[in-house]
This record gives structure tokens, sequence and C-alpha cells, in this order.
């Protein structure tokens, strides 16, 4: 059996699965140390379901706490960053597009270093490494001990990165070290930045991960737990750790993974209605539509592989006012609960609205009977005009798709949305979130530029399939279970010799049973 | 045009580049942050001289990157490969420079001759050798009009620079300095098209510069505005039209000779039995809708974002982006029955496809 564990910004929720059934689930408010949320949770899912412990295999859990922590620039550890690479890349030092509060507040010193590797693999310089311990010094004279490392085409070759990685553990012993290749791919950057990112979470990442660890070993839980990342693949708890970075994004990666699972379908559109934002994506064979662009996590540009999704500001606790009408975007967020009016609060919301309509029965209903059933069917028709057009801007096409609904705000969609064929709300809508979470599998990725002069393309296809499987299984997968789901290639204009950039992404089951 | 292009215009000059990238022509990400630093570094704006205002006996030059963009958005350049080229090529020469001439106005390359004639203290000239972006040496409007290839310079990142005496013609410079860029780590600065102030004023296509940041600036209004079609925006301004709208459905990708070839097919939102068909050799090549051309080489083809007007490099393209095409006539310089022949789609490989021009060019004629 499996529990998916979701740690939101208002609500940690938790799912107990037994293969394909849901056999427990459970909503409770997210505290501020996690690790109570946590617990509660599986408390009452524990008792809830009258589970033996024992027969938990495994905990994956989902959590936005470190994209969280960059947006709010809280928790950040100073954190310095080395770049191999000189003389190229000189006009453009690491951290150069950042925000400038989130640089201060990441509070880092930056270094450029000889190094680097050309697209097929030459040197640019050769590494220095004397000039690299001089580096290490300043960088343990500042009193920082966490280091990010970049090299120019590192997704070619590491070596570089591992070697500045040696040096500066001799120097500074206790440094935590990212090196760039093991995060992202081409793309310096955009790699470097989520280098320097991760950095600066580790700390706030080994603090979360051992509440997590706290939490189960609290609950008398010994399996093994997993976080989320991304693109809804599961990374060991030690691994997540390392990489706090990777775990951005992997919310609505689960809300709609999660939606795919409960409602069986593979091609639809998802509404996930929070307390403050509805998130709306596209599912393609059961996996979200990735976006295509560049895309920015606290104003710091990234080039990981996000699902192309858009929010708008609708969400259960969202604010009413009349006039003009307004729905939304300011809410109540996780004091719901305390301000609505259906739960003895002075704030009108939408979900007083819908128990106001009829449809619900939340709280005191009585509290909102005298609500104008004016303003009540204008704030449903507004609501109604949200969705559908969010809808359709999410759209490639016009044939009427599946719509389907989900989160603990869902209740506020009631009425089909034009252009769906059908709308699907599924059982335990409201926790699809610990769902997608406890249903993911592991990979891996290889991202690579290969010179097909002096390689086949079957070769060279052979060869980043290979990486890509052993990386997943590094991630902890069952081998005998990893498929090769994605392949991309994108030969490179204006190079002969046939230079081609292979992508290949690897999925498989957890192993059980460690 | 304001007679210099600072900090306040970077973002517009950007977006307009990418849109006449019409797919290539590189990253301008990379491109603006590089001239933001340089304006900031110099601490005064770049300035933009009118071809009109050389006398005859000046000496300028164009300048640019050469090779993959793919390299450029991961072996950054040093900064000064270009301004090193350019005082090479006038050491060899014995003469200084009067002002830069941008070789490319479309994507990447219609900044980076900006940050290199700050480094320089020399003026650029509003206007460039394409009106557009196209990927072989030879399609621009200076070697069309016989300006010879070489004398020719090329730098990395490390100071090496090799100044190619004499080439016997615009295919052999191509060539060569390609196997040489390939050799200087993918990418490459390539100063070449060594003009007279008379030779610039005969051929340069005039107002380019101005053109992108007009571009550029009324996207971003447009976005602001929230108006329904920023593509149209786009179009009207470049006397184009909107030539489709839809998702792409596939995209097909192959290398010939060293180029992203490729292909990509588009359904229309309201019938999917409305179709638009690119091919695409870098740059955007030639579009068919219901299997006739609709519009193809020299004209511009860009293909955006439908919410934003965001420009797409072919390399963004994947299957269900939701974008609209836009069409816009090439500048008059490239319709001549001589530039035909080097940019016209025949050039490319589609010797079955007439070139219909579009109506209008996309810049009015000089008074």
């Amino acid at each position: 059996m499996r529990i998916g564990i979701d740690v939101g910004g208002t609500n940690t929720d938790a799912v107990l699965m037994d293969g394909h059934n849901v056999l427990g689930s459970v909503k409770t408010p997210t505290t501020a140390n996690v690790t109570d949320g946590i617990t509660d949770a599986l408390g009452t899912l524990l008792r809830d379901s009258e589970l033996k412990v024992d027969s938990v295999d495994g905990v994956m859990i989902g959590t936005t706490h470190f994209t969280n922590a960059v947006v709010e620039r809280r928790h950040l550890t100073r954190t310095a960053c080395i770049r191999l690479g000189l003389p190229a890349t000189a006009c453009l030092p690491p951290m150069v597009d950042w925000p400038k509060d989130l640089s201060e507040a990441v509070g880092g010193v930056m270094f450029m270093a000889h190094g680097g590797h050309e697209f097929d693999g030459r040197e640019i310089s050769p590494f220095d490494p004397g000039e690299v311990r001089d580096i290490a010094v300043q960088i343990r004279d500042e009193g920082i001990d966490v280091v990010a490392i970049s090299s120019v085409f590192s997704p070619v070759n590491a070596s570089f990165e591992e070697d500045t990685a040696a040096i500066v553990r001799d120097v500074i012993p206790d440094a935590t070290i990212t090196l760039s290749s093991s995060i992202g791919r081409i793309g310096l950057l955009e790699r470097e930045n989520a280098a320097i990112m991760n950095g600066c979470l580790r700390q706030l990442a080994h603090q979360t991960i051992n509440g997590f660890r706290s939490a189960l070993q609290e609950m008398k839980i010994t399996a093994p737990f997993y976080i989320s990342q991304n693109d809804g693949t599961l990374m060991a708890a030690d691994f997540a750790a390392a990489y706090p970075v990777l775990t951005f994004a992997s919310g609505p990666t689960n809300s709609m993974r999660g939606a795919a699972f409960l409602s069986g379908l593979r091609d639809a559109i998802v509404v996930d209605v929070g307390g403050t934002t509805t998130d709306i994506g596209v599912l393609r064979q059961g996996f979200p539509r990735v976006a295509a662009l560049a895309v920015e996590i606290g104003g710091v540009r990234t080039n990981f592989r996000m699902p192309d999704t858009i929010s708008i500001g609708l969400g259960g606790g969202s604010l009413i006012q009349g006039e003009p009408l307004q729905v939304g975007p300011r809410s109540v967020g996780y004091e719901l609960t305390s301000r609505a009016q259906v739960f003895g609060g002075e704030e009108l919301t939408a979900t007083d609205v819908v128990v106001a309509a009829g449809h619900e029965d939340i709280g005191d209903a009585s509290r909102v009977s005298g609500l104008d059933s004016g303003l009540v069917a204008k704030v449903e028709d507004r609501i109604e005009d949200m969705v559908n057009i969010a809808v359709d801007r999410m759209k490639t096409s016009a044939a009427e798709v599946p719509v389907i609904v989900v989160g603990g705000g869902s209740i506020l969609v009631r009425r089909k949305v034009v252009g769906a064929s059908e709308m699907v709300r599924p059982d335990h809508f409201p926790v699809a979130n610990a769902i997608g979470a406890a249903i993911a599998q592991v990979g891996g990725e290889c991202d690579q530029i290969f010179s097909l002069a002096e390689m086949t393309r079957d070769d060279a296809l052979a060869r980043a399939r290979a990486e890509a499987t052993s990386r997943a299984t590094a991630a902890g997968a069952d081998p005998e279970s990893v498929e090769i789901v994605e392949v991309e290639e994108v030969p490179l204009a204006y190079l002969p010799g046939n230079a081609t950039r292979i992508m290949v992404k690897a999925v498989g089951d957890l192993q059980e049973g460690e | 045009m304001s007679a210099s292009v600072g900090l306040g215009d970077t973002a517009a000059l950007a977006l307009g580049a990418g849109i006449l990238g019409t797919g290539g022509g590189g990253n301008t990400y990379i491109g603006r942050l590089k001239l933001d630093r340089q304006l900031r570094l110099s601490g005064a704006p770049c300035p933009v001289m009118n071809v009109e205002q050389l006398d005859d006996d000046t000496l300028v030059v164009g300048v640019g990157m050469t090779g993959a963009p793919t390299v450029g958005i991961e072996k950054i350049e040093a900064g000064d490969e270009v301004a090193r080229a350019v005082q090479a090529l006038a050491a060899h020469l014995g003469r200084d420079f009067d002002a830069l001439v941008i070789n490319e106005i479309g994507g990447s390359n219609a900044l980076e001759p900006l940050m290199s004639a700050l480094q320089l203290g020399l003026p650029v000239l509003d206007g460039d050798g394409m009106g557009r972006a196209f990927p072989e040496l030879q399609m621009d409007t200076f070697s069309i009009g016989g300006i010879p290839a070489s004398p020719l310079a090329l730098g990395d990142c490390h100071g090496n620079i090799a100044i190619f005496e004499r080439l016997s013609s615009p295919l052999q410079a191509e060539e060569w300095a390609r196997n040489l860029t390939i050799e200087m780590g993918g990418s490459a600065a390539l100063v070449m098209s060594l003009m007279s102030g008379a030779e610039v004023k005969a051929n340069l296509v005039r107002g380019t510069l101005s053109l992108a940041l007009d571009l550029g600036r009324a996207l971003m209004q447009a976005r602001e505005d929230k108006v329904a079609s920023p593509a149209q925006v786009i179009a009207d301004l470049g006397n184009g039209r909107v030539l489709f709208e839809g998702k792409i459905v596939d995209v097909e990708r192959r290398t010939v000779q060293g180029f992203a070839r490729g292909r990509m097919s588009l359904q229309a939102f309201d019938n999917p039995d409305d179709r638009m068909e690119i091919v695409f050799q870098n740059e955007n090549l030639v579009a068919w809708r219901d299997g006739d051309v609709e519009c193809c080489v020299p004209d511009l083809i860009t293909i955006v974002t439908l919410e934003d007007g965001t420009p797409l490099g072919t390399e963004m393209l994947r299957y269900g982006l939701r974008v609209a095409v836009i069409g816009m006539p090439a500048v008059r310089e490239l319709k001549t029955p001589a530039a035909l022949e080097v940019v016209g789609p025949a050039a490319f490989g589609y010797e079955d496809v007439r070139y219909t021009p579009l109506p209008g060019d996309l810049l009015p004629a000089a008074p």
C-alpha cells in the first residue's frame, strides 16, 4: 500500500492507496513547521482506515514548500557560484538577470574561472586547479559553505565541474555543493540559475526532509519515502534533500496526474480549484502538456520542463465585492474556516455564495440565508465566465473535450463549461494532488549533443536511451519496468558533422521492498 | 528615429528583432542581456546614424555573430569578439572605420553590433543587409549588390582572429567561414562587407533598426492594452497580414548539410480540414494553405504565440502550440531579379515554388 501526501500552502492532504483503489483520504490545515500537519493527516488517515503501519510500502510527498521559499525570498542560504568557461561567457556573469531582491536574499559571491568545453567535447581552456583553489579559499574566507558549480557544455562533459567540486571540498570540508550538470540541460544561464537556487535551498531542504522523516517515524512508518518532482516522477528522499529545486511545479503536475488517474481519462482539460487560485492545464495521453517557453520561478529564468498551465484568481476563499462586482483575486486563503461567513466570519467568499445558492451544505448555511439572490446569481455567472474563458485559452482545437474538475474549491464549478464534451468530477476530487503523488513513477533524463559524423544516429540514440535509463534506475526505478517515454532530436543549425541535440526521458515503476 | 538606443529601448529591440528573425537569427534574450550590460558599462546610449549623413569616402563594415544559435545559449561570448575582429581588420587595412553596419536585423544579430559599436566608440547605421534573417553569408543586399566578401575577419573568444585576404566568391566565403567557425567552437564573430560611404548608401536596406524598435514597442503596447490579436498589430505595422491562426499538429526536423531543416503542419481552430504547411531551414521559408503557396521567401513568415505575440524560433516549435502565422512583404531590395536568384524559393531548393510577392513592401519607399 502507498500513502500519498500533498503539503500545500493551505492544506496538507493525505491518501491511502492499495494498487488502484483509494482506501481513504484526509485534508488538514498545513502547519508552520510542516511536520505537525503531516502527523495530523497521517494520524487521521491511519485511524480511519484501521491500517497497520507495516503494510505501507512507500510514502510519496508532493510539496510547494521550496517554490514558495524562492517566491517569498525566505529561508534562503548564502550561496557562492563558480563558473568554468573563461575566456568565453565573461560578458554575462552568474546571476546577471536575477531580480535584485532575490540576489540580495541569496547574498551570493560569483566567480568565473578558466575551463569549459566546446559543443563537441574539446576544452575551451585547460582546467587550472590553482585558480579554482584560490577561489575556494575566498569563498571559505567569506564564510560561505554552499557552492554551485557550472561549466560550459557540462551536459556534454561534466569533468571540470567534478574536478572543481573536489578542490572546493578539500578547502571547505563541509561544503554543500551543487553541480549544474546534475540538474539541468543545455542553456548555461538557465542551468546555472537552477544550480544556484538549488544551493540556496539545500539547508531548508535538509530541515524539511528531516521534518517529513520525523513525522513518519512518529507514526512508526518505516517504509521508504519519496518526493515528487516537476515532471510527475519521484525522487528518493535523500536525493530530494540534495536537489530541492527539482520539486518546482510538482503541484500542478500531481493534481493533473491525479485527475487523469481518478477519471480514467487520458486526454482532457483539468480545472484544479484551490483556496485562492484555479490552475488549468491540458492532459495528453495521461501526462500534462509541457510549456514551450522558458519558465520563470520567482523572477528567475529556468529551463525546467513545466506543465503548461494558466492560473486565475478564483478559489473557495475568493473575496466577493458587490459594486462593482468582483470575484477574487484577493482571497482569505487558509483562513477560510475562520473568516468566511458560513464559518462565523465577516468576509463574503465564493464558498458562502455556493452555500447561499443551496448547492452545498458547508458550515452554518443560516448565516448566509439573507444574501441577496440577485448578487448570488451574478456571482455564479461571473464564476462561469471566468472558467469558460480560461478553459478556452488552453484548448488546442474547437473540438469538444472532457473537462475534469478537481481540488478542494471545485464545488464552485457547477455548470457545464462551454466546449466541454462532458464534465467529470471524480470521486476523491478534493485530494487529486495527493493521489497524483501516490501514483507517481520514477524517471531519468539525458540531454546531450552528439556528433553524428562520428557515430550513427542509432548509436547516438542508443547511448542517450542507456544514459536516461541508468539515471532512472539510479533514482530508484525497477530496471525491469523502465520505458522510454520521450525522445526529442534537434539538429543544430549551421554545424556540419550532423551535430544533434538528443533529449530522452525514461520512466519506470518504483522499485519496491528495499 | 531617435539618434540612439539606450537601456529603455532594448526590450523592444529584442522583441522586434525576434519578429524579423522569421524563426531564425538566434536567441535575442542573451543578446539583450549582453547589450544591457554594455550600455550600463558605457553609461551612454549607442549612437545611431542615418546613412545619408555619411560622406561617400568614409569606410564602414558589417558585423555580427555566425554559427549555431544552440551553441550561443551555452557558450556565451567573452563579449569583445566582434570588436577585436573589427580592430584587427582596421589594423590590417591601415585605416579606421567610421561606422558599423548591422548585417542581419533578424534575431540576436540585431543587438550584437550595438554592443560592439559601444565598445569601439562608433555609431551604427539605421538599416541592415536583409530586412529579416537568412541562413547564409551571401544572402544579403551587400553581396547581391556586388560588394566582395573579402576581406573577411573571423574571431573567437580567445582573441584568435583570421583575416581572409581574398575569397573568390560569396559561396567560397560561406564554406570557409563555416568550417573555421566549427573550429572556433561553433560560434564566431564575423566581420565582412567592407564598404565606402557611397557603396553602403547604394546597398543598405534603410530604416530596419527603427522598424525593429517600432515593432517591439507596438507589441509591448498591445500586450499592455490586452488587445485581442497581438499578431494583427504586428502584421499591420509590417504591411502584411495574419495568414493563419491555429495549433501546431506536427513538427518534423532533420539535418541537411548542417542546416536544421524541417516541416510543420498547423490546423485551424474552427475547421480541422483547414491546414497550413510551413517548411523551414533555420528560418521559415514557404507556407502552403490547403496545397496553395500562401507566402514564401524572401517575404517574411513569422510565427507568434496566439496569446501574447511572442515570436517563436523554429527550435521552440512543438506539437500543441497555439500560434498565429504572420506574412509580411520583403523589403523591395530583395525582390529584384538578381536578389531573387539568391534569396528566392529556388535558392533554398524549392524550384517548383513560384515567388508571388505579398502586396506592398515591408517599409515605405524613402522620400
